[in-house]
């Protein structure tokens, strides 16, 4: 049984309110903090835990936090990013719904590092139910003595609000969410400056995911060379996945990082191998955002090796053959999905979500999501894989945020390791309108698919 | 292009929800009240079912910003409805994973089920549907969600739909 750091009582009934959670030793690491360590001190055990942002990115946390800026008398801020909207990644939610104290008592230890006396939790607003959950499990910290005014006698003072977004995925990305944070359209602004520097209301702030300001309990709880033992080489800790599509055990789950992806998909302690006696042909493996590979690469490296759930071997090769843990949404496809149109859902997802900032997004997406449903429905022609090639690639790096690049991406893997698949719909367009998507010969990863 | 005066109603705010609108604005520094936009505009659309020309006024008034600074929110969030819809607005999610375990199917479904199509409203005013964007619950799909408490219906089947839908229509006769 793999070690779990945050959802070890996940199923102890009545954990999601402060009894249970305090019972099952909740806000240790508050007292912890308050009582025995300087800011300072936290900052350092987050350094050495080798935590990695768990939002996608995966720049080092605590060398996150000590770019912060922190001139005399500007307030600093601590706002979480909950605003889950990446296609394939459902684990906030889930963290949220059950155990809202373990990302209250992350906001306050990471609050306290920070110096911020007022953090807000920017949640997606179609989240009404976590919404009502967060602000419940606050009111409980507050009654308890755990938020508000001197906290444990220790003098600290702060207060936790919880903000709604709107219905925008842009909005996670940190600078646009610091916009519609301020009441305006999340449209991302420029960096230089880092919301270290000038943030929210123009005080130096630090965004954080959900699961990567829940991680800094366990991190203080441990310590951070502890936790840095867990997991392999820079790929410290453990890291929850959301694993969907055709797999047996759909759901939320906490590896330990370094586990071996094959492990991941068939193993029946995750996500039970491929529904319905199916083989699997292709994975998305870290978000709609990052590369689709197919069955055999998802399971090897470029190098032949078998591939790790972490970030270095799920990037080994670079974007062009590799992936990218991401915000480890794990989409797995069976032999009977289709490719282009599976890549046309995603190019509307990205066109519909562009804040239409960068002509090259706003546009560019647009162009995809057409020429790709040409082809799918039977009406394309040969080059149009051309035209979808090079307008992808007049996107990637255009942009202002990476949007841009997480519409480009999609489209450039499903054209690198599927072009016959494309190819096939061009060529069959009666098949094609029929929806009768018959490509199974990418189904087996024994096989080789890409010489 | 959509206009926020071509639906428009006039709207007077009650004194508890101006008490709600209160409340959100006290959570920020004090100038900074404009962070409340959001959460108010989503106070009055549960209030209201949608959010009108006239009731972006009252909130720009309240909030002492310009009424341009409510509209180019109000339009540019997917969240906010700005023409009247049914009463429960039925929201499937149509990304990947969802479609992947069957929502375009349940999409069907409910068109047919209910007769109308995207963005209608039935003729009794009960229901309207549409697509959305990733409802970050893609291990429990095909979804739904209904505002404005945005409960959650998972792994839907045609079945599952009927009984929903037949239970909405039971409560309000």
């Amino acid at each position: 049984m793999a070690r779990k750091l945050l959802l070890t009582h996940i199923d102890v009934p009545g954990i999601n309110t402060f009894e249970v959670y305090r019972q099952k030793g909740g806000y240790v690491a508050v007292e912890k903090v308050l009582k025995t360590m300087s800011p300072e001190e936290v900052v350092e055990e987050v350094k050495k835990s080798g935590l990695r942002g768990r939002g996608g990115a995966g720049f080092p946390t605590g060398m996150k936090w000590s770019f912060l800026a922190k001139p005399e008398g500007v307030p600093r801020y601590l706002v979480c990013n909950a605003d889950e909207s990446e296609p394939g990644t459902f684990k906030d939610r889930y963290l949220m719904t059950h155990i809202p104290h373990a990302l209250i008592e992350g906001m306050i230890v990471s609050s306290f590092a920070l110096g911020a006396h007022t953090s807000y939790i920017y949640v997606r607003g179609e989240m009404m139910p976590q919404i009502r959950i967060l602000e419940r499990a606050i009111a409980e910290a507050k009654e308890k003595g755990f938020l508000g005014k001197n906290i444990l006698g220790s003098g600290y003072d702060l207060e936790i609000y919880v903000q709604p977004g709107g219905g925008a995925y842009i909005c996670g990305e940190e600078t646009a969410l610091l916009e519609s944070l301020e009441g305006k359209r999340g449209n991302p602004r420029i960096k230089p400056p880092f919301p270290a520097i000038a943030g929210l209301y123009n005080c130096p702030t630090v965004v954080n995911n959900v699961e990567s300001i829940a991680a800094t309990v366990p991190i203080i709880n441990l310590g951070g060379d502890e936790y840095a033992k867990i997991g392999i080489e820079r790929s410290t800790g453990t890291k929850l996945i959301s694993a969907s599509g055709n797999i047996v055990k759909p759901g939320v789950y906490e590896i330990e990082l370094g586990l071996p992806v094959e492990e991941f998909i068939y193993s029946d302690e995750y996500c039970g191998g491929i529904a319905n006696g199916k083989r699997m042909k292709a994975v998305v493996a870290g978000g709609s955002s990052v590369p689709i590979l197919p069955a055999n690469l998802i399971l090897k490296t470029a190098a032949g090796n078998s591939r790790l759930m972490t970030y270095e071997s799920l990037a080994d090769g670079g974007f062009q053959t590799g992936t990218m843990l991401g915000s480890g949404g794990f989409i797995v496809f069976d032999e009977d999905q289709c490719v282009v149109r599976n890549t046309w859902n995603f190019a509307r997802f990205y066109h519909h979500e562009s804040c239409g900032q960068c002509s090259p997004c706003r546009e560019g997406t647009g162009w995809m999501e057409k020429v790709l449903h040409k082809i799918e429905s039977g009406h394309g022609s040969m080059s149009d894989i051309d035209l979808l090639w090079d307008v992808q690639r007049k996107i990637e790096g255009n942009t202002i945020c990476p949007l841009g690049d997480a519409a480009a991406w999609p489209v450039a893997a499903a054209i690198r390791h599927f072009r016959d698949e494309f190819e096939w719909h061009i060529l069959h367009p009666e098949e094609s309108q029929t929806r009768n998507y018959g490509l199974a010969h990418y189904a087996d990863p024994l096989q080789p698919i890409v010489s | 292009m959509l206009s926020v005066k071509q639906h428009n109603v006039n709207v007077t705010f009650s004194p508890e929800l101006l008490a709600k609108f209160g409340e959100v604005v006290s959570r920020y520094p004090e100038g900074k009240q404009k962070s409340g936009l959001l959460p108010i505009l989503h106070l009055v659309q549960a209030e209201y079912g949608w959010v009108s020309a006239d009731a972006m006024d009252k909130v720009a008034a309240y909030l002492n910003i310009l009424p341009i600074e409510v509209y180019e929110v109000a339009t540019f969030y997917t969240m906010f409805l700005l023409q009247p819809k049914g009463k429960y607005v039925l929201e499937i999610c149509r990304t990947g994973p969802c479609c992947l375990v069957g929502a375009e199917r349940i999409m069907k479904h409910l068109e047919q089920k209910l007769g109308v199509k995207e963005g209608e409203v039935t003729s009794d005013g009960l229901f309207s549907w549409r697509g959305v964007e990733c409802l970050a619950a893609c291990g429990f799909g095909p979804v739904l969600q209904i505002g404005p408490e945005y409960t959650f219906y998972e792994h839907l089947t045609e079945d599952k739909v009927d009984e929903l839908i037949d239970n909405l229509k039971a409560k309000t006769e």
